[in-house]
């Protein structure tokens, strides 16, 4: 297991000694500093759609230099929690505080220190790379920014592509993009919802070195949401299991399989998933 | 700032040219990407005015009466151009988020609502000039008549379409972001709801009175009776451009209104992470 959870010091993991990766500056990790006030602090978060709950009265917080991982089904709440955070959807009720400033009233303050990258979230299809990340970057008002592309260029093997257009992209390539223009600022809060996704299996191990090596190189945050159970244990230092609008379970991963008794986060996860289901259908049946 | 180099004030200050400026640039690529895009955007203004251009020299050979009626049929062929292509590419360029799914990035970016709508309020403006002014020169060899004839009056009737063109693509993309691409073809028709009660072709007494009384809330109907003042009477009517100013400021104002508000129920309602195709 490649579990942060036992407070080993993240290292670069040999896959990642390419010259690419390898260019980085040298991993200085930064611990989380639970003392430090925390990036993300969420208090009685909900967000109703009608009658339902897609979250319900959740509260978490993420430290600086921390990677905090979302479990949870399909439909658990995750891309709504998500959506709250970047503002993109105001919650019904509850408190959103983001790098020190309160999401809901002065959102724009912190846009942009964070950023996001979801492969549900496109780019300008005729745009070629190198076009969409220099629209990006001048909205995000980074210095330098020929600089800067190259460097993401570099870090995340994008050399190849950068003058091609985004449509033209495999479904791989167009993922590292994303998380390029996700880059693009340094944020110091990185919202990530299945960052490896269409990735094979060699180029998903390297993004997540970078981000590993990135969170120990600049102390910032980030928040993954995934489904990928092997990468959650690799890269967070913490926890979040939601089903049905609620944060059902948290903890350290190694911390969680050894509550559970299990051996893996993925059996946790299932689990905790049957046992919902088991006590939704009893619920609907007495209902019934 | 960051190590990246970003500026955190920067990104922080309400209003920034350099975001505007980045969404044009996005918008500019787009067009500059594609020789065919840029010849559409020429073709169908100069499409209309040779077709109408040999239509009026038609009707002019049969009548003298219609020798001055050409003149305003271009003219009116023209300015109707310049409002439509104001509207229009207002409206494109905003679809052109929701096709490529890309409206959400925008807003999770700093780019405020306000200077996404300058955004495409300049690229507006230069669709617009490079669709209409090799019409309006095509014009000049093939039919002896030059829109810039119409001297200064011209720019006041320039900019009053397309402040128009603009009002009206803001209330369309506020309906896109109500409702998405479901009301894509109003981004196409909008404009043409308007245009009977615009007198474009024939002035506004042509219609019966209740009709005029809904042309004369519309600022293009003030635009095309003061190009015809001009032409017919060599008059310019200082109370018409007062008129279509006054009326393009309170529907600019209202759309600018109209878009902020459905933005904000698309927060509400989460429509922004979804939106697109």
């Amino acid at each position: 297991m490649h579990g942060r959870a036992s407070g080993a010091s993240p290292t670069v993991r040999s896959s990642l000694g390419r010259p690419a990766l390898a260019n980085l500056p040298g991993p200085v990790h930064i611990a989380p500093v639970l003392q430090s006030p925390p990036v993300i602090d969420v208090r009685n978060l909900c967000r109703r759609f009608g009658d339902v709950a897609a979250v319900d009265s959740i509260s978490f917080s993420v430290a600086a230099g921390s990677v905090t991982g979302l479990l949870g089904a399909n439909g658990a709440g995750k891309t709504t929690t998500i959506a709250m955070l970047l503002g993109l959807l105001l919650p019904t009720s509850g408190a959103i505080t983001v790098l020190g400033e309160d999401m809901l009233r002065h959102r724009y303050r912190v846009l942009g220190r964070m950023n996001f990258s979801s492969p549900y979230f496109d780019l300008p299809q005729r745009l070629t790379v190198r076009q969409n990340l220099t629209v990006y970057a001048r909205l995000y008002g980074v210095r330098q920014i020929g600089g800067r592309l190259s460097r993401l260029a570099d870090e995340l093997e994008l050399d190849s592509i950068m003058d091609r257009s985004f449509r033209g992209l495999s479904a791989g390539q167009k993922t590292r993009v994303l998380l390029a223009k996700a880059m693009i600022n340094e944020p110091e809060l990185l919202l990530l919802d299945e960052p490896t996704a269409s990735l094979d299996p060699e180029s998903a191990d390297r993004i997540r070195g970078y981000l590993e090596s990135y969170r120990d190189r600049t102390g910032a945050a980030i928040l993954l949401a995934s489904h990928n159970m092997p990468e959650v244990e690799r890269l967070c230092d913490q926890v979040l299991i939601m089903q049905r609008g609620r944060i059902v379970d948290r903890g350290l991963p190694a911390d969680l399989v050894a509550k559970h008794g299990r051996q893996t986060l993925e059996e946790v996860f299932l689990d905790i998933a049957r046992n919902q289901d088991r006590s939704g259908r009893r619920t609907s049946g007495a209902a019934a | 700032m960051s190590a990246g180099g970003s500026e955190h004030g920067a990104s922080a200050a309400p209003f920034s040219l350099r975001r505007v400026s980045a969404l044009v640039l996005r918008y500019g690529y787009l067009l500059m990407g594609s020789w065919a895009r840029l010849l559409e955007l020429a073709y169908w203004p100069s499409v209309q005015i040779i077709l109408w251009g040999f239509i009026s020299k038609h009707f002019a050979s049969q009548s003298s009466w219609a020798v001055g009626m050409a003149a305003a049929l271009l003219a009116a062929v023209l300015l109707w151009d310049i409002l439509f292509r104001g509207q229009l590419g207002y409206t494109v360029s905003f679809l052109e988020e929701l096709w490529s799914r890309n409206l959400g990035q925008l807003f999770i970016s700093p780019l405020r609502p306000y200077e996404m709508v300058l955004s495409l309020t300049v690229i507006s403006l230069i669709r617009t000039l490079i669709g209409v002014i090799p019409a309006a020169v095509l014009a000049i060899p093939l039919y002896g008549f030059s829109l810039f004839d119409l001297g200064l009056p011209l720019i006041a009737f320039f900019a009053n379409l397309m402040v128009t063109g603009w009002a009206l693509g803001l209330f369309v993309t506020a309906l896109l972001l109500r409702v998405g691409l479901g009301a894509e073809s109003v981004a196409w028709m909008a404009l043409f709801l308007i245009a009977p009660v615009s007198a474009i072709y024939y002035p506004v007494d042509v219609l019966p009175a209740w009709l005029q009384a809904v042309a004369w809330s519309l600022p293009p109907a003030y635009v095309f009776e003061g190009m015809r003042a001009i032409l017919f009477d060599n008059v310019f009517r200082g109370d018409y451009l007062i008129g279509a100013m006054l009326l393009n400021l309170l529907y600019l104002a209202l759309g600018g209104l109209t878009f902020m508000l459905s933005f904000r129920l698309a927060r509400r309602k989460g429509l922004l992470h979804q939106l697109g195709e």
